[in-house]
């Protein structure tokens, strides 16, 4: 589904500020996979993501998705096939529309937005039933302007989001980071039941341990713009932290050393 | 003191009004090509100065050269166009910041708009000789036509920004990152955004010249000035008037509804003969006033100048 030839990516070459954020970075994901991504903090893991959603161009390498080579197509030309929920629950959605308006954008990711009506009666209806399955009463807030949302249930509006068009890819940025544990259980769930209702291949990025094992059926450990580990079936069935927080000791040569890994 | 106020005459104010409405009519026309890159797009597009008069002296100049008043018109929506697609194309394509980038615009269409009116700085339009769609002869016709085009405005508008395309313009000044991970291409958005604004008020601009009979090199100066004015004043008033039940329809009619009552208030200013050199200031002082309305209302609900006093006593 997903191909990642060798590709690198410094950030401010030549400066002093120079970062080399990815280098010669291979990956390949069969489709259904559910792969979680951990790594200290730095190690490329939202740049790898980044890179595959086309923020920017990469240095060198290819992504091929679902058999498109995207390399060369900048962000908007590759929404068609990629849904992305970020970490700040602020950027994935238009805070001054109509929840219904935002709704309706995400259903026309990637298509032409002609002259026709931008919400349509049925697509209503459509939405409403969505709603009603996030379990968090939007459905009677169709009209509402989304800024008034908290952050979790934008959380929420945004996964459905990303879902209406099914993606080839659904790339997951660390999007429970910034809530408050309950809720951010909640989001998780709710990713669980979207990613297994639509058997989506996805990446999703967590600085939580417990939450990289106990989700999806494969995880990669990045460190210094590589990946140094790729765990999947029975075995990470069975992985603990403990162990996962001694392979990365051996493999990166460091300990993991953010306070959210060690403490999570 | 009592001589000054003698002076003044309510009859004459009372007759100074329809002028003042059919005028104030123009500037909400413009307003509302203003409310598209202000609210909108959420960027101040300072091309408009240069635009208003690119309609005005391309409207002066064609009827002069013998094309009927509405055909002026639409050439003039072109230019005004071409003007935004520039501002547009200057931002997206060479990463210019969208207010410089309207400076820049509007800088050389100062140029241009001469060369436009044959490197005069005045051009008359006589409503005698030319058959011209509004004129200040006939205020009662100039009301109503320009009303009409202004209905006309906000109907179209309100249809378009509920289109799939007009959605995705919103989208893009709401959450520029959002509306790309969604596949729509901000930049053609930007430039199509910056392109209507501009057509729109360079029909305002066409509008003026021929309701006063002339254009002038600088009859756009400070443009943009009062159309924030009139857009905030419209919010400001229609926030006031409808509160919850406002919708996009009446925000683009509060919006025009803005420029009639801006225009009024100099109307006023006028009658009360204070000194005219000193309307800028005037309307700088307002459009301060009404944009810091919104942010000193949510200052008084919560801030930390309520606990001064509170905090000194405890503390001291």
């Amino acid at each position: 589904m997903l191909d990642l030839f060798e590709i690198s990516k410094t950030f401010n070459p030549g400066t002093i500020n120079e970062k080399r954020a990815l280098h010669k970075l291979s990956l390949h994901l069969d489709p259904g996979d559910f792969v979680t991504v951990i790594g200290g903090n730095g190690a490329g893991k939202s740049t790898m993501l980044n890179a595959i959603a086309g923020v920017w161009p990469i240095d060198e390498g290819r992504i091929v998705l679902d058999g498109n080579d995207v390399t060369a197509l900048p962000e908007h030309k590759r929404a068609f096939l990629i849904g992305r929920v970020f970490q700040d629950p602020m950027m994935g959605t238009a805070p001054n529309m109509q929840l219904e308006e935002n709704l309706a954008l995400a259903k026309r990711r990637g298509q032409k937005r002609g002259l026709g009506w931008g919400v349509t009666k049925e697509e209503r209806a459509e939405y409403r039933e969505r709603l009603k399955t996030l379990g968090l009463g939007l459905e009677d807030r169709m009209t509402a302007r989304v800024g008034l949302l908290s952050g979790g249930q934008r959380q929420a509006v945004t996964l459905l989001m990303a879902s209406l068009q099914e993606p080839k890819l659904l790339l997951l940025d660390e999007h429970t980071a910034a809530l408050d544990p309950a809720t951010a259980a909640k989001v998780l769930d709710l990713s669980d039941r979207i990613v297994a209702e639509h058997n989506l291949t996805t990446l999703m990025i967590t600085h939580n341990m417990t939450d990289a094992i106990q989700h999806g059926n494969r995880l990669i450990m990045m460190n210094e713009g590589q990946i140094i580990l790729d765990i999947r079936g029975e075995e990470k069935k069975h992985l603990t932290r403990q162990e996962l927080l001694e392979k990365f000791a051996a493999l990166a040569g460091t300990p993991m050393e953010t306070d959210s890994v060690l403490l999570s | 003191m009592s001589e000054y106020f003698a002076s003044l005459n309510v009859l004459k104010l009372l007759r100074n009004m329809p002028g003042g409405i059919s005028q104030g009519l123009i500037w909400g026309i413009m307003a509302l090509g203003i409310y598209v890159t202000f609210r909108l797009l959420d960027v101040a597009d300072l091309t408009v100065d240069g635009s208003f008069t690119t309609g005005g002296a391309v409207t002066v100049m064609l009827i002069l050269a013998g094309w009927p008043a509405w055909a002026a018109l639409l050439v003039a929506i072109l230019a005004g166009m071409l003007a935004g697609f520039c501002t547009g194309m200057l931002h997206t394509k060479f990463g210019i910041p969208a207010i410089l980038a309207g400076i820049l615009t509007q800088f050389a269409l100062y140029s241009i708009n001469l060369h436009i009116m044959g490197m005069a700085a005045n051009k008359a339009v006589s409503v005698d000789k030319y058959h011209l769609l509004i004129s200040s002869r006939n205020i009662p016709l100039a009301i109503l036509t320009s009303a009409l085009i202004a209905i006309a405005l906000v109907s179209l508008f309100y249809w378009y920004f509920g289109t799939e395309q007009g959605s995705a313009l919103r989208a893009t000044g709401s959450n520029p990152a959002m509306s790309r991970a969604l596949g729509i291409n901000i930049d053609n958005m930007k430039v199509l955004g910056l392109s209507i604004s501009n057509g729109i008020v360079a029909l305002a601009g066409g509008l003026m010249s021929q309701y006063q009979g002339f254009a002038d090199i600088n009859m756009g100066r400070g443009a943009i000035v009062i159309g924030l004015a009139a857009v905030i004043i419209g919010e400001v008033l229609g926030n006031a008037l409808l509160k919850k039940y406002i919708n996009f329809y009446f925000t683009l009619s509060f919006t025009v509804i803005g420029g009639i009552i801006y225009y009024l208030v100099v109307v006023i200013v006028l009658w009360l003969r204070l000194n005219s050199n000193d309307l800028k200031l005037f309307t700088a002082i307002v459009v301060a006033l009404f944009l810091a309305v919104p942010y000193l209302r949510g200052q008084r609900i919560s801030s930390f100048a309520k606990f001064k006093q509170k905090g000194a006593k405890t503390h001291a």
